[in-house]
Formats: C-alpha cells, structure tokens, sequence
C-alpha cells in the first residue's frame, strides 16, 4: 500500500526534477521546483515525518519559492539569454561528475542492499509529528533554537542594509 | 507536563550583553540625529563588557545545555580575541566610513552580530551551534563585504562571497549530517563516545562526513583549494571589514574546526590527519606562492592571510593542549599584526582614491618615517623575525608539531616562512629604497593613532615577553 | 499506519472535487455570449501585449526576504502552540524571548523603512 503511493510519488518528483534541469526558461524550472517539492513533502509523509512535510510545504514550496520568482524577475534575463548555454569546454568536468555520482548512487545501493538494511528499526507511532519535534525543540535544543532567532534578526539588518532602495 | 531543561544563563553571558547591545546599536540608531558617534561608545561598551562578562564562570571548563556550550580557557581566550578585534575593527572604521560614506548603524550592529555569531562558534560543542554560529558569523561578513552599494568591486565581493559560502555551507552541512547519521547524536562528547565503538568507527559515511565537513571549514578558513574567494572578497570588502574578516571569522572558524577535528573525531585521526597536512603544505605554498605576484596590498595580505590559515592548520594536526596554546597565542598575534597592517593601508587612502598599489608606498619610509617604521615592524612579524610576535607565534605551533612527531610538515612550514620574507621585505624595499612617487597626504587621526599604537604594542610585547600571554592560553 | 490518513485523503478529494465540478458547472450552466473583449485572457486589466520578462524592482526582494524571515518564525510557533500546555511558564518565557528579539527586527524594519514601498 505504502509502496503504491510512494513509487507515483517518486515518479513525478524525479521527472519533475529533470524538468527544473532541462527547461529552457527559468521561470518554468522554478515552476517545476515547487512541484518537485511538493512531491517530496510527500515522501516525507510517507516517512512519517509530518512535521518536515508541512515545513516543506510552506517554508520551502511557499516563502523560498516566491523569493526564486523575484530574483528571476529582478535579473529580467533577455529572451536570449533565458535559453541555459551549453559550454563546451565543461564537458569534460561534467562528465567526470556524472561518472562520480553513478559511483556513488552505485555504492549506496551496495551498501543499503545490504542484510542489515532489510529490516530497518522499528520507529515509535508518534515519530516526526509535530509534537515529538517540538518536545525536542523546546528542551533539548532550546539553545539553537534561541540562537536562531538571533540569526534571523541579523538577517533582517542585512535585507534592509543591502535592498533598502533608498538610503537616507 | 514536559521537564524544563537546565538553563544556564550565567555561561552564556557573554553572549547575552553582546547580543543585548547589539539590539541597542540597533535601536538608538534609529532615533539618534546626524550625529553617530554615540554608536561607537555603545558598541564598545558592550564588546568591553561581554568581554570582562566572559569570565562569570571561574572553575574552567563548565559544560551546560546538556553538553552543548562549554566555558573553558580556549572559550574564555577566544572570546576575548573576538571581541578585540571587533572593537579595533569599529575603530579602524569610524574615519573609513567618514570618508567613504558608509552607514554606521547597520555596519556596527552587523560587526556586533557577527561577534556573538564568532563567541557562539568557538563556545559550541554541539554541530547544530557550530552552524548556527558559522551561519551567522557568515550572514555578517556577506553583508558587511558588499556594504558600499555604490562600488561595483564591493558588490563583486559579496556575490562572491555570498554563492560561494552558501556552497560551503551546504558541504559543512552535509558533512554534518553524515556525522550524526552515523554516531545518532551532534554533541561532539556523544560523537567522541560513539566512535569509540569499531562497528561504528567502521561506517563508509564516515570518511565521506569528515571530507566534506574539511572542505566546509576549509572554505571558512580560506584554505586551499577552497581559497579561490580570499583574493577577491579582500580586496572588494571595505578596508576595516577586511581586517576584521581577516581576523576574527577566522579565529572563530579556527576555533570550531579545531574542537570539532579534536575532540569530536580524534579516534578517525589517521583518516582525516594526512588530508589537512596535504592541505596545510599547499596552503601555505599556493599562498605564499601568490603573494609574491601580487601588486595590491590588500590582496598581497590576502594571500598572506590563506599562508598563515596553512601554518595555523599544524595546529589541528597537532592535537593536544600544546596545539591548544599555540593556536590561541597565533591568534592574538596575528589580530595585532593584521591590524596594524591594515590600519596603515587605510590611513594612507583618501576619499576616491584608496592607494592600494604597491607603488603608492614608494618613499613611505623617509615621507613618514614613523608610519613606515611601524608599517615594517607589523610586516616583519607576518613574516615570522624574531623579536616580533609572528616568531614567537609561529615558534610555538612548530614546538607543538614537533612534540607529536610532524617533522616533514615542520621543515615545509619554515621553508615557507622564508620564502614568505620575500614578499613582505618587498613592501619594505618600496617604502624605503624607492622615490616618492606623489606627495603623501596623511591626515592621522588620534583614533587610528591608538590603533596602531595598539597593534605595535601587541606585536612587540608579545615577541618580547610572551610568558605572561602564553601561560594564560594555557589550559 | 495510512489508516491514519484515510480523513486527510478524503478531504483532499472532496477539495478537488469542489474546485473541479466548479469549473465544469459554470462551463455546462452558464450562458454563452463571446464577444472579443471577454475572449481575451484577462490579467488584472493589464495589457496583455507586453513582454514577460519585465524588470521587477528591488523593493519585491526586500519584501520577499521579510517574508521568509518572519515565515520561519511563525513556524516555530506552530509545535510551541500544540506543546503549550504541556511545556507550561518556561515555554511561554523561552517564546517570549524569541518572539521579543525578532520583535526588535520588526521594530527596527519598520522605523528603517523597510515595510514602506517608497
């Protein structure tokens, strides 16, 4: 049953994915992003992480997503260089990239194929809902948590600091 | 009902009145008039402040949040270089932005942000800090490189900055990940305990985790081949914030390369020890190399600066509280001399005209005898001659090498430190051997006089009577 | 364990159901008169014959990083909201204190300027 969501799923993220790579406009592959992201939150569902799901959703989907928009508006690529270039002499770098992944994606099937990986721990019920993130959140990282808030407000100085139009 | 956990108020207060008065630079910006130099007075207040706050907690080392913040001496010590050379850089910046026009507010709160981003850093024992920290000590400088909108080299300096960091970011982060995948927790104690048991230690993912969090700090620290930015950024970033970047983010990234390396992994040593001494010897070459073809001063400093990120990184693969001291002692020395060095390279622009080229300091030497004196003195000790503190410093890292056996890396180190002279008596040559080319027009401030007062004490005090200093970095 | 998610799925199709038996409702139902005004794709009375890749002002990017900024924030209000019972008077301070600094940033965007479009 899990399988029959999951593969439909993995399906339309993957083919979304390269959809993001292969599409000749960037406003189109930022389309296909939120897609892909969605299709992932979903995955994240499936893993019972339901919390990461919604921040996917509306963190990434939503806020990050509007912000890719903007910044593809606010470069207003010309129509020719909205075309992605192919450079040749990066050919030989790109190559050598994809053999690297194919060599890695190959030894992370050969290790989870492995026996150990066939019978994978058994998780508690209440894993990834919001409230054991929470618990964890508010107690054990109540630290970090405090910090980035902090993180946050430089951020806030350093938005207004680089695209305050105007500076008085 | 959930158990509040222990809160620990006390070790963190460093952090606490930094933060605190940051907000208030923040805030009394907004309503001061024209008039900006109360900013400064608040702003070293409270880096005078979380500095002497650093030591609330006396009976080193303190461990709190369940193992995630620690007080201890290379804690306490760093705190104390993080907030001197955020004070210098505020100072060195009150005649730059002057003259170059550059808001104050902002810039000095996002100095203070970065510091509480700095003392969090070298304070964490736990990865989620250690990137928190370093995301916001990097948030500051992307922002601080690219604060002149106006100048395209600045802007250039901070995209570059900016695309390239958030790549490596996204390497430490992995790098992180990987770690806890294979050890369940981000405490680096936990990690420490975790590794201590073979099946774990044995895990393929481990050496990919340990790579990648190399090439993340390794991009932090401005190592090679992750230095390719340094030049760049250095050159782009307004002058005191180059200073400052050179100094204290370093410092800071240093701090938590060096606990996460030492006390986290030590056990994954063998693996991780060859790929930073390979990295160690090209640094220092590749920037030593570098500098001697550079005819900008600040991107002379620059790859001066990824040189001594090579030296430091002996430290790391040292180990030990030898290392511990001698890193700590080289930080110091290093935030004098930089300084120094900078705040002359300022002193001698003028507003629409920075002077950077090495023919500018053409006569520097019979112009303004005291200015090149000391200009020399700061280069010399960059260099590594005795009596200054670069020597000393420099000494000290070799000492600890040696202890643990590194006796290749030793002889390559002080092979550089030569080779390094030649760039540095290049300087000296100009100021001193060559005709004036134009009049210098020096206007010292007393501000930029007491830094470099400041720096030339540090330097000199610190090459001639160290015991004091070091006995203090020592655990 | 997808039992569990059995009314999320329900709901979902219902929504879909809804948005699309609206579209073919007011296809099937509704009168027909064309005229060449209408036919044309209506956005927001602008002119249609203009390029799409205009020139967006800085100001939307400022906007935008507002967004996320606070975003981030109002997502680490939903787990507190759920636990709030639970976590009693330290988690309210702990929030409080998250809430107070980001509320400096608010504080400080606001007076900067930052919220105005001019």
């Amino acid at each position: 049953m899990e399988l029959l969501i999951f593969y439909p799923l993995a399906l339309v993220s993957v083919i979304l994915a390269l959809f993001v790579v292969f599409n000749k406009s960037p406003i189109g592959s930022a389309v296909c992003l939120i897609g892909m992201m969605l299709g992932l939150a979903g995955v994240f569902i499936l893993l019972q992480a339901h919390f990461l799901a919604i921040l996917q959703i509306i963190v990434y989907a939503g806020a990050i997503m509007v912000l890719f928009m903007f910044v593809i508006m606010l470069l207003n690529l010309k129509d020719d260089d909205t075309k992605w270039k192919i450079r040749e002499r990066n050919i030989f770098l790109s190559s050598a990239t994809g053999v690297l992944i194919v060599g890695i994606l190959y030894k992370i099937i050969d290790v989870t194929t492995d026996t150990k990986f066939d019978s994978p721990a058994t998780v508690p019920d209440n894993f990834g809902t919001v409230e054991v993130v929470g618990t964890a959140l508010f107690t054990d990282f109540v630290l970090p948590f405090e910090v980035a808030s902090i993180l946050l407000l430089a951020a806030m100085v350093g938005a207004v600091v680089l695209a305050k139009s105007k500076v008085d | 009902m959930i158990a509040a956990p222990e809160i620990d108020l006390i070790s963190l207060a460093p952090v606490l009145v930094l933060s605190v008065f940051t907000m208030l630079v923040m805030l009394i910006d907004l309503f001061v008039g024209k008039n900006k130099s109360v900013l400064v007075f608040v702003a070293l207040t409270g880096l005078l402040l979380a500095a002497v706050s650093s030591f609330a907690k006396t009976d080193w080392p303190v461990s709190s949040f369940g193992g995630s913040y620690v007080v201890d001496h290379m804690s306490v010590f760093f705190t104390m270089i993080f907030c001197l050379s955020s004070g210098l850089a505020i100072l060195l910046s009150v005649d730059y932005n002057k003259r170059e026009n550059i808001r104050v507010g902002e810039y000095y709160s996002l100095i203070m942000f970065c510091t509480v981003g700095m003392i969090i850093l070298a304070s964490s024992t736990d990865l989620i800090m250690i990137f928190l920290g370093i995301e916001i000590v990097s948030l500051c400088l992307y922002v601080l490189a690219g604060i002149r909108r106006g100048d395209t080299r600045s802007n250039e300096a901070a995209l570059k900055y900016f695309l390239l960091g958030a790549f490596a970011t996204g390497f430490l982060l992995y790098g992180m990940t990987l770690l806890y995948g294979a050890t369940g927790t981000t405490k680096l104690a936990g990690i420490a305990e975790a590794l201590s048991h073979a099946e774990v230690l044995s895990q393929p993912i481990l050496v990919m985790g340990v790579v990648l969090l190399i090439a993340g700090f390794g991009f932090k620290v401005a190592s090679v081949p992750f230095h390719m930015w340094t030049p760049d950024v250095y050159q782009g970033a307004p002058t005191p914030v180059t200073a400052f970047m050179a100094v204290g983010p370093k410092a800071a990234a240093f701090a938590a390369f060096f606990r996460v390396f030492t006390t986290a992994m030590p056990e994954l040593a063998p693996t991780w020890e060859v790929l930073l001494s390979i990295i160690a010897v090209t640094t220092m070459f590749v920037g030593n190399l570098g500098a001697i073809m550079q005819t900008n001063i600040k991107r002379l400093l620059a790859y001066s600066s990824i040189s001594h990120a090579g030296y430091i990184l002996i430290a790391i693969i040292a180990k030990g509280s030898l290392a511990t001291s001698a890193l700590l002692f080289y930080m110091l020395s290093y935030t004098f001399m930089t300084f120094g060095a900078f705040s002359i390279v300022i002193l001698l622009g003028r507003a629409g005209k920075e002077n950077l080229e090495l023919e500018d300091y053409s006569g520097l030497g019979f112009k303004a005898p005291l200015l090149g004196l000391a200009m020399s003195v700061f280069l010399l000790s960059l260099g590594g001659l005795p009596p200054l503190a670069g020597f000393v410093a420099k000494f000290y890292i070799f000492q600890a090498a040696l202890n643990e056996g590194y006796v290749i890396l030793v002889v390559l180190a002080v092979l550089n430190s030569a080779i390094s002279l030649y760039y540095y008596l290049k300087v000296i040559v100009f100021m001193y051997m060559k005709e004036p080319k134009g009049d210098f027009q020096i206007s010292l401030t007393p501000i930029t006089l007491i830094i470099i007062i400041i720096g030339l004490i540090g330097t000199v005090q610190l090459g001639l009577f160290p015991g004091p200093v070091i006995s203090l970095a020592h655990p | 364990m997808l039992e569990s998610y059995t009314g999320a799925a329900i709901l979902l199709l219902i929504a879909t159901a809804i948005a699309v038996g609206m579209v073919v409702a007011t296809t099937i139902l509704g009168p027909k008169r064309q005229f060449a005004d209408k036919m044309e794709p209506f956005e927001c009375g602008e002119s249609q014959l203009v390029s799409p890749y205009q020139r967006f002002s800085v100001k939307f990017y400022l906007v935008a990083v507002l967004f996320i900024l606070f975003d981030i924030e109002a997502v680490f209000l939903f787990p507190w909201a759920i636990l709030y019972k639970k976590l009693g008077l330290f988690g309210l301070i702990e929030m409080m204190v998250f809430l107070l600094i980001l509320g400096v940033g608010l504080m400080y965007v606001w007076i900067r300027g930052g919220l105005d479009w001019e």
